[in-house]
């Protein structure tokens, strides 16, 4: 029997190599260099990231090439690739001093990091049951410790226990709804299976409870109701940088593979998975907002209002058509910018003296205005695009899904997504009511806030503002992404 | 020839697999655990199936059989005399899923039919398992080394006794 060696592309996996290669680098300057020194290893992981972003950008050249039925580097896999790299990359501006005052360990958070965000990227381009389960397990596992790695904080190994516990539930539910859909399909790539889909009339139950098994197994990763008991306690317990990071990176690279899924190789049983997705959408939504109505932790209030984010992006997946998914995939990487910019104002407001709540609580922002006024300007877009107020990203993004919702003939759901953001509105606009129409305590000394935060801040905010008004060149890669998944 | 072997083997793995919820010491159950590992290793070379043999020995009656008596010495609890099990519910539960197990396996056996699959020569060879490997999954075994990789420095990290100050 001749073995037959495959040839490589390697170009197809470059920003993913690069990603990987910049890890490995990190964990070796992190051996060479000083004590002191450390601080450098966040320019090293900061030059990959931006490194493969680059890369992301240059491979688009709609030719779309595969690897061996594993990987693709579409249109689809390198937006999201762009998205998670700007949740990399801020996080890394938004760690600089954060790392160092929480006392983590510099050389294995960068390392961690830049793991989990190559196993995003692995999410977003895998064509191919297994590399969709390698990919999440990358992007998992590397979470989990990242959560973790705050070692004096006892709420930290609480949360990364609660997320390694429940996640290793999920993933069984995938694993398990994967098997099944081998077990019929007889086949593990995405495209084998959707072949698999349209030759059979009447679609068997075993696909159908596969299916519904990975929507669950990808439902847990993005924060959708019922799957959404851990997100409070694991974001409010993890390192507010790893929190900002992973409500973005987490989701996006769930929403990647669950569209490819759905969209891709199930394409053809939409009336049978449309609803599913749209109800789950509906409680999503509903409960994020009535959850964090309640809260008075800043880092709980945003990790209730990310489920309800994740209820409006699903939206646009119900919709089921283009629009929908081109919406998404804007949505999300709007999302990718206020998220991560509210998460850097909280990890500021930790620096504060007299700042209780460790910057997390309503209280601590009391009065930022007068204090910090370039931050609180900064945290009142934040909270103004998340509740969708026009004309920032935030709004162009609900109306994107919401506009597709309609077309697909879910009219009901953009009522509730409608209904909700109104809802929504309250507690974000409570925390700009306590910044700048309370009295901050009269002791409370701002203190220098990092420079490389208030960089990150800025772009993020400048970015959402952009995006409001100007949305034009990313709504049309988002449709070309899109229409490169549905193949229009 | 083969069917001595098979005999010999599948007498061994049966009586060592009942030694094993029989015995009182803990470590003589894994040591027999040892032993039922060692003769199902013996019927996968029966079936052709050299890899699956190879993984059986190195995973099962290396790593997990080790970690077994690992823990068990670690834990000082190699004799359970010391506590009596009382409950009985257990041992008549463990005897219905037992019972329920054997019934399912047969009744699968019999629904398959009795007809000889031909065993072929190169589908449980570590020659194919290795030409898979390198050529049609290599994707996902590299990733599968990430995997790995990120598990070692996450094992590491959370298991540092203290952080450098």
């Amino acid at each position: 029997m001749e073995i037959s060696l495959p040839t490589f592309d390697f170009l197809v996996v470059a920003p993913e190599i690069v990603v990987l290669i910049t890890a490995l680098l990190v964990m070796v300057v992190d051996m060479v260099i000083g004590r002191e020194q450390k601080g450098r290893l966040a320019w090293v992981a900061l030059v990959g990231v931006l490194a493969a972003g680059a890369l992301s950008y240059y491979l688009w050249d709609g030719s779309d090439p595969a690897l061996h039925d594993m990987l693709a580097a579409d249109g689809y896999a390198l937006f999201l690739n762009l998205a998670i790299l700007v949740a990399a990359a801020l996080a890394i501006l938004f760690s600089l001093e954060y790392t160092g005052r929480v006392g983590l360990a510099q050389g294995e958070y960068y390392t961690l990091l830049l793991l989990s965000t190559a196993g995003m990227m692995l999410m977003a381009a895998a064509i191919n049951l297994m590399t969709i389960f390698l990919a999440l397990e990358i992007l998992s596992i590397s979470l989990y410790v990242l959560v973790g790695l705050n070692r004096a904080e006892r709420r930290s190994a609480e949360a990364a226990l609660k997320y390694f516990v429940l996640g290793a539930f999920a993933s069984g539910f995938l694993l398990y709804g994967m098997a099944l859909i081998y077990g019929q399909a007889g086949t593990t790539s995405l495209a084998g299976i959707r072949a698999a889909v349209q030759a059979g009339g009447e679609p068997s139950a075993l696909l159908l409870v596969g299916l519904g098994l990975m929507i669950a197994g990808f439902g847990f990763k993005v924060a959708l109701v019922p799957f959404q008991m851990w997100t409070p306690d694991v974001y409010q317990g993890a390192p507010t940088s790893v929190t900002a990071f992973m409500s973005v990176g987490a989701k996006v690279a769930g929403f990647a593979a669950l569209g490819r899924v759905a969209l891709y190789a199930f394409g053809d049983l939409q009336g049978d998975w449309r609803w599913v997705l749209a109800v789950l959408s509906a409680l999503t939504m509903t409960v994020g907002n009535l959850a964090a109505l309640r809260q008075a932790n800043l880092k709980r209030m945003l990790a209730y209002s990310s489920i309800a984010h994740a209820g409006y992006a699903l939206a646009g997946l119900a919709a089921g058509n283009a629009q929908g998914t081109s919406g998404l995939l804007f949505y999300l990487f709007a999302y990718a910018f206020m998220n991560a910019g509210a998460f850097a104002i909280i990890i500021a407001a930790g620096r504060f003296e007299g700042a209780t709540g460790g910057g997390e609580t309503l209280d601590d922002f009391a009065g930022l205005a007068a204090r910090k006024p370039g931050l609180a300007v900064a945290m009142a877009l934040f909270m103004l695009s998340l509740a969708g107020v026009p004309p920032l990203a935030g709004f162009l993004a609900k109306l994107y899904v919401f506009g597709a919702a309609v077309r697909g003939g879910l009219i009901w759901l953009a009522v509730f997504g409608v209904v909700n953001s109104v809802i929504s509105a309250y507690y974000y606009l409570r925390v700009v009511v306590s910044m700048y129409m309370r009295e901050g305590r009269p002791a409370a000394v701002p203190a220098p806030v990092c420079a490389g935060l208030q960089v990150g801040v800025a772009l993020a905010a400048v970015a959402i503002v952009l995006l409001g008004l100007w949305p034009g060149p990313i709504v049309d890669l988002a449709r070309v992404a899109a229409l490169a998944l549905l193949g229009g | 020839m083969e069917m001595v072997i098979f005999f010999i083997l599948a007498v061994l793995a049966v009586v060592a697999g009942i030694a094993v919820v029989a015995q009182r010491s803990a470590v003589r159950s894994a040591l027999f655990l040892l032993l039922n590992f060692c003769s199902l290793a013996g019927l996968y070379i029966l079936l052709n199936a050299q890899f699956v043999a190879m993984v059986q020995i190195i995973l099962y009656a290396g790593a997990v059989v080790v970690l077994f008596l690992f823990v068990v010495m670690l834990l000082g609890m190699e004799r359970a005399e010391e506590s009596p099990d009382t409950r009985r519910y257990q041992a008549v539960a463990g005897g219905l899923l037992a019972v329920l197990l054997l019934g399912g396996v047969v009744w699968a056996l019999v629904l398959a039919g009795t007809g000889t699959a031909s065993a072929t020569a190169t589908a449980g060879s570590v020659r194919s398992i290795g030409a898979a490997l390198v050529g049609d999954f290599a994707v996902p075994f590299e990733l599968a080394s990430v995997v790995l990789l990120v598990a070692i420095v996450g094992a590491v990290v959370l298991a540092k006794a203290k952080l450098e100050e």
